[in-house]
């Protein structure tokens, strides 16, 4: 089967330093893929490069059959199937979380009013937030406004969501609902790309899991496998001290 | 006492004058909107617009942010009769006062854009929207808010500016206040007088009106007064 998924040899650099030495990887249909690793070391411009909110420098990147780093595809029909869920959830402030989530159907995809309110009330009860539509974001807490900027994703029915550290700006008890949330899309056949700190997680959700380090993916595999035989001593550095830092990480 | 029974006199007048009033609250109107429609724009084009659009617009701010209001009023006003076409004042004034209003207004919007996190415009481009549409249903909004306090400022300042057009003969009030002033000279304290209750009534209304705006628009959650930041 082919890849939902196909990024190829992805370079990027900031003045100097070069962020991403070319990163390859593929993602089939349903999968959900946890990439972890230091902090600085490209994981959040390899997310934002799969959507071109950065441009890489080189490199390909393939979304069903469609090359999305290619100069004439349409890229705001592309990132339309592409959901993106923020560290710090950048919810449009001035709306309430219903008009957050109905937003782009009917701006991106022209849905009318009456169908975009029915699915956007869907989405937010599907992340248990039903009773929060008319809150605007500075009325929720962090793990809520996290949960509307999923539902925003997924209002969208997306191909695929990309995760850049989405529990990273929540405070500890409020990251539970969250990755409950997470773990709940994976089940259902989401696919989706992860990049967190959050091992528990990692090991019980992931099919594959990415370690990089310095622009370059280290090592890759099923969750079993690199936690307890990882190949590389720098994974297993890596995740001895991921877990002093987090502690014991159940699942 | 002999200054009362001159208020008293200028009652007279006070119909006329406070029909000319009109006449300045209907520059106001076209000035304001001019300045609004074409102040977003070079804003924008500032913020966005790229080298060639955004140069443009920085010009365009530093031209009429520079020239003097009374020499656009008569550019705008003498400047087209020089070429055989003639203009009226109202319009002359409205388009005078309304581009310098609009370089002013430009910088209220462009500090309200740029005050705006970067991550608003990220996830807009991210749900799919191209540029114009996230500026449209994302930035704006904010910005509009973020922009009344400042714009209540131009606002109050460009009140008292339609006062300039007597200069190109529109019949305002205060062309009409200088009639009367010619005609009784012992008249002219009473009559400024009323000129000037007539703009502190105007200013008044107008920020009384921008407040409202202000509080209808407030997002819950943020900018509410009285809770703890304003009291630290």
């Amino acid at each position: 089967m082919n890849p939902l998924l196909s990024v190829e040899d992805i370079h990027k650099r900031y003045g100097k330093e070069e962020v991403l030495k070319g990163v390859s990887f593929q993602l089939r249909k349903g999968e959900t893929k946890v990439i972890i690793g230091p902090s600085g070391t490209g994981k959040s411009t390899l997310l934002r490069c799969i959507n071109r909110l950065t441009e890489p420098d080189r490199g390909r990147v393939w979304l069903d059959g469609v090359e999305v780093t290619s100069p004439k595809a349409n890229i705001n029909r592309i990132r339309a199937q592409i959901g993106f869920v923020f560290q710090d959830f950048n919810l449009f402030t001035h709306l309430t979380a219903l008009d957050n989530v109905r937003l782009g159907p009917m701006r991106v995809l022209g849905m009318r009013k009456e169908e975009a309110t029915a699915l956007a009330l869907e989405e937010l009860a599907r992340v248990g937030l039903s009773d929060k539509a008319n809150s605007y974001p500075a009325q929720l807490s962090g793990g809520q406004q996290q949960r509307v900027s999923i539902a925003r994703a997924l209002a969208m029915n997306p191909k695929l969501i990309l995760f850049d550290e989405p529990t990273s700006a929540l405070d500890p008890e409020l990251i539970g609902e969250v990755l409950e949330v997470m773990i709940q899309l994976a089940k259902e056949g989401m696919t989706m790309i992860v990049v967190t700190h959050e091992m528990g997680f990692a090991r019980s959700v992931a099919d594959e899991i990415i370690f990089m380090e310095k622009g370059v993916i280290v090592e890759q595999g099923p969750p079993e496998q690199l936690f307890s035989a990882p190949k590389h001593p720098r994974t297993a550095e890596f995740l001895r001290k991921i877990t002093e830092l987090y502690g014991g990480t159940e699942g | 006492m002999e200054f009362f029974l001159k208020l008293g006199e200028v009652g007279r007048y006070l119909p006329m004058l406070l029909r000319a009033s009109l006449v300045n609250l209907e520059l106001l109107g076209a000035l304001l909107a001019i300045g609004f429609l074409i102040g977003t724009l070079v804003a924008l084009l500032q913020v966005y617009g790229g080298r060639l659009l955004g140069t443009g617009a920085y010009l365009y701010e530093w031209v009429f942010r520079s020239i003097p209001a009374l020499v656009l009023l008569f550019l705008f006003y003498y400047g087209p009769a020089r070429f055989g076409v003639s203009i009226k004042p109202f319009l002359a004034a409205s388009l005078a006062l309304g581009f310098r209003s609009s370089a002013y207004q430009s910088q209220i919007f462009r500090g309200a854009i740029q005050a705006i996190p970067t991550g608003q415009m990220v996830a807009a481009r991210a749900l799919g929207m191209s540029r114009i549409r996230a500026i449209r249903h994302v930035i704006l909004p904010q910005a509009f808010r973020l922009a009344i306090p400042g714009w209540s400022n131009e606002f109050s300042s460009v009140v008292k500016d339609t006062t300039l057009a007597y200069a190109v003969t529109l019949n305002e009030i205060m062309r009409h206040a200088k009639i009367v002033m010619d005609n009784q000279y012992d008249l002219a304290m009473a009559t400024f007088i009323v000129v000037a209750l007539v703009f502190l009534v105007f200013t008044y209304s107008g920020n009384a009106l921008l407040g409202q705006v202000e509080r209808r628009f407030r997002i819950p959650g943020l900018q509410m007064p009285g809770t703890q930041g304003a009291m630290l």
